[in-house]
């Protein structure tokens, strides 16, 4: 997030894009409430009419998949009625003149036409943000899960610089991180390209730092991306793979093909707090202890670095992940050892300039502290981008729109799209072993506009095959009027009716990340199972 | 920002003008007690005043006045420690106890009741208040939490929650006088209004009206808390986890700088995962096609000697590591290290696109 997320409640408008917040970011979703009743104006626009529309101003539903044309029509109904930010256009950005030419034919008719909403509609919520003096986007999955994900991304940061938004206290471009530490994990180096910091692993300078401050020589060479690296092991090229943590049977697109990947990896090491269903594939499962069981830090969306505490022990012979790692550290020749995560720290401090000035000592004192934070006297960033851009000047990166990958056609005609619901988190290793988050939601689901379902003759509760160009499940049908007639959800948590084995793996050509927002679908209603019903009489 | 000077028993100091005498006082160290004054609130200055336990004299006014909603005003001197302040509290409490059971041998909330501890210090075994009581019946029906309103002080604090701050609007007060108490739409079960289980509400309910559903039975004193941040999404919300031996047995939201005392409600009610029985308790290796017991330094070996026969048959670029946006940052850090410095490729990742 540029901004701080309390920063939110004094915005003047709040632009919601791609983000379901009070079920995937409650609290967050809490303090945008807080930010309307103060007198902010929000906008929503989903292909759901989820909860946060009841507290929008417009809401316009798009058809997955369309995010650019709108953010487009946005910008062409903001420099045809000359609300944007000229002075600041004028002094803090460049290229805007690429961005006029491009959004040009993109008039709010046009975009309206594509995302399957009104033009006045676009033109009002065009408006409502050019006229708001701070105005937040505030985005998540719903924009970046797309084959143009990235560009999906750089148009929002184009629409906030047209409008003065980048920079400034309580107006900026707020992505919304879904797990705990993925912010974290990120900052950390866990990325293909990057060394803690965002440190370029293609820069001599970089590798140099590295390799004397781990006194081992190391790889130029930019390295595979996860679905890369799903793919590779696949074709039998990953020969060893470490999993710590994550749970991509579930997680990923295309199941079935993950599956044969993982199958296909000659020796797999999966380290979790669970059995998962990754690390029934295993050759090695290492058991992990959980966050209550350790020290440590998380860094959350908003850039704060705050401490994790250990409450209790490890069960059983459950070791912290840092040690595990150490001892594994050890045993391959990197001899360092460390006798508490606040030293592991001291390193990451060392050798990664943004988290420079942060020590265990500070966080305690303060509570928590958000990057950059260069320097032990330096109070962290709130916001950032303040007074100019990080580099330099604004870029205007103009995107065109292009439909998804995979458009509604005569055997596939609705459009799917997946999420979270209030009541799991991700692959459910945790919430599914929780009774009352599982009977609150129990099962696999998909939700069906009311008169799709009718055409097919559907009602609440039926079973329902839905499938795609990848595979099939059944799930239990939810007629709810969330949904436009030709879009259809489903959740991803469950691994039983598992909505990834639908979703399709095309990627955004910059991120690799999937396209899991929108594919073509097919529901079909299940004939009705006459051994079910005799067991039942029986 | 102009301040104000203010005297609170007889000690003078100054606050910012807008804060309460409530934030006066403590800011000398007084002690005020409160019950329905909920600290989120300092935010928009909107305390419901609903209990008057928190009243204080102040000189040339004719009533008491309630520290936590009464704006300082310059010069104003103020008495938290007079005769009528104690003989107003403990009328206030009497009153509270005329409709509360007294089964605090049994109560969940008891050592960490309000009303308990307002009891305790004026000296009330029971009311003096004789006389009709409310009889509700327990709603269970939510699946996170159970409500006794025969428990309830109409205190407010679960009302202002759910409207002003999580934003839910799932409750609000019902009828008048004696019987005002918290209700969900049509005063029905708490299934049937648009609760969505964040549990603030339980958070903030000051007596044992609302109580988490939890497996173990503790008593408070035999709790130790431990502040951390939450390990579900990633908005870094503060909490204490609360444990009894070596089992999380509850969380209490703290006033973090992203959550101000809020949780949802996996924050709030999703921790048996941790002491779960399925959790993974010692290393597996597999065996003939099965993954059996093993030890650590077993299953280390066995890793130690793959990835270095693979990096010498095969090279570097042969090996991945996924590495995982639930752990911290250091083991992060050791991640990436692991696969860079030992592995010898860039080829690490994790699911930040997922």
């Amino acid at each position: 997030m540029t901004n701080s997320i309390n920063e939110l409640i004094d915005s003047d408008v709040i632009f919601i894009t791609g983000s379901n917040t009070t079920e995937s970011h409650p609290v967050i979703g809490a303090k945008i409430r807080q930010a309307k009743k103060k007198g902010a104006k929000i906008i929503v626009a989903e292909p759901r009419k989820i909860d946060m529309v009841e507290d929008a101003d417009v809401f316009l539903q798009i058809t997955p998949g369309t995010n650019i044309a709108l953010y487009n029509g946005i910008m062409s109904c903001i420099i045809s009625e000359g609300l944007e930010a000229a002075e600041y256009i004028k002094e803090r950005t460049e290229n805007y003149d690429a961005l006029v030419a491009t959004v040009a034919d993109f008039t709010p008719e046009v975009a309206a036409e594509i995302c399957g909403i009104d033009a006045e509609d676009i033109k009002t919520a065009a408006r409502i943000y050019a006229e708001g003096a701070k105005g937040a986007i505030v985005y998540c999955m719903g924009v970046t899960q797309h084959s143009s994900g990235t560009e999906g991304v750089m148009s929002l940061a184009n629409l906030a610089l047209l409008c003065g938004n980048i920079g400034i206290e309580s107006g900026g471009i707020n992505p919304l991180r879904g797990q705990n530490n993925v912010q974290g994990a990120c900052d950390m180096g866990g990325l293909p390209g990057t060394y803690p910091g965002y440190q370029k692993v293609t820069e001599p300078a970089v590798k140099e730092k590295f390799e004397k401050a781990w006194g081992v020589e190391l790889s130029d060479k930019v390295g595979l991306t996860l679905t890369e690296i799903v793919g590779k092991a696949g074709h039998g090229d990953i020969k060893v793979l470490y999993i710590m943590g994550e749970n991509p049977m579930v997680s990923d697109p295309d199941l079935a093909h993950v599956e044969e990947a993982l199958k296909n990896t000659e020796f797999l090491v999966v380290q979790d707090i669970f059995l998962t269903e990754t690390a029934q594939l295993a050759d090695v499962v290492l058991p992990a202890a959980t966050f209550a069981e350790k020290n440590g830090t998380f860094s959350n969306t908003e850039r704060r670095v705050q401490m994790v505490r250990k409450a209790i022990e490890p069960v059983g012979q459950c070791k912290p992940d840092w040690e595990i790692l150490m001892d594994l550290l050890n045993r391959l020749g990197i001899e360092k050892t460390y006798a508490t995560p606040e030293e592991i720290f001291t390193e990451i401090s060392s050798v990664t300039p943004s988290y420079g000035g942060i020590t265990y000592g500070r966080l305690n004192e303060l509570g928590g502290l958000q990057w950059p934070c260069p320097t032990a006297d330096h109070a962290g960033t709130k916001f950032l981008h303040a007074g100019k851009c990080a580099r330099g000047l604004g870029l205007f990166k103009p995107a065109v729109f292009k439909p998804s990958a995979e458009v509604p056609c005569a055997d596939f005609p609705l459009v799917m799209t997946t999420g979270r619901v209030l009541y799991h988190y991700h692959t459910r290793t945790m919430t599914g072993k929780v009774d009352g988050l599982n009977a609150m939601c129990p099962e696999s689901f998909v939700e069906i506009n009311p008169d799709a379902a009718r055409k097919l003759s559907i009602v609440e509760g039926d079973k329902v095959k839905v499938s795609t160009r990848r595979g099939q499940v059944v799930v239990t049908a939810k007629v709810t009027p969330k949904l436009k007639e030709n879009v259809i959800f489903m959740p991803f948590h469950f691994a039983v009716g598992a909505a990834n084995t639908l979703t399709n793996p095309v990627l955004d050509p910059i991120a690799k990340i999937p396209e899991y927002k929108s594919c073509a679908a097919k529901l079909e209603k299940v004939a009705w199972d006459w051994s079910e019903e005799t067991d039942q009489i029986k | 920002m102009s301040m104000l000077n203010v005297t609170v028993d007889g000690q003078a100091t100054q606050v910012a003008a807008g804060s309460a005498i409530l934030d006066a006082a403590n800011q000398l160290g007084i002690e005020i007690p409160t019950l329905c004054y909920l600290d989120m609130e300092k935010k928009f200055n909107q305390q419901a005043a609903a209990c008057r336990i928190c009243v204080v004299e102040v000189e040339n006014r004719r009533n008491l006045a309630p520290a936590c909603a009464t704006p300082v005003m310059e010069g104003m001197i103020i008495k938290t420690d007079t005769e009528r302040v104690h003989a107003a509290r403990k009328i206030v409490v009497d009153l509270m106890l005329s409709d509360h059971p007294l089964d605090c041998l049994t109560c969940e909330q008891a050592g960490s009741c309000v009303l308990q501890d307002l009891c305790y210090q004026y000296g009330l075994e029971q009311t003096s208040f004789a006389g009709q009581r409310n009889d509700y019946p327990e709603d269970a029906t939510n699946k996170f939490y159970s409500r006794n309103l025969n428990k309830c002080v109409a205190c407010r604090r679960c009302v202002t929650v759910c409207s002003n701050f999580q934003n839910t609007k799932a409750i609000g007060f019902g009828d008048r006088g004696f019987n005002t108490h918290p209700v969900a739409p049509f005063d029905r079960g708490m299934d049937e209004s648009t609760c969505v289980s964040c549990g603030n509400c339980v958070s903030v309910c000051p007596t044992g009206a609302l109580l988490p559903k939890s497996k173990e039975k503790f008593r408070s004193w035999e709790i130790s808390k431990t502040e951390t941040t939450c390990s579900y999404c990633g908005v870094g919300c503060q909490m204490n986890l609360l444990t009894k031996g070596n089992k999380v047995v509850g969380v209490e939201p703290l006033n973090g700088a992203a959550n101000d005392g809020l949780l949802c409600v996996k924050g709030k009610f999703g921790f048996n995962f941790i002491n779960h029985p399925d959790r993974l308790t010692t290393p597996l290796v597999r065996k003939n096609g099965q993954l059996v017991e093993a030890t650590w330094d077993e299953a280390y070996s066995l890793i130690a000697d793959k990835v270095k026969a693979t990096k010498a048959e095969f090279g570097s670029e042969a090996l991945a590591g996924l590495s995982s946006a639930r752990v911290t940052n250091e083991e992060n850090y050791l991640f990436q290290k692991m696969v860079r410095a030992a592995f010898g490729t860039n080829s690490v990742d994790h699911c930040a696109r997922l």
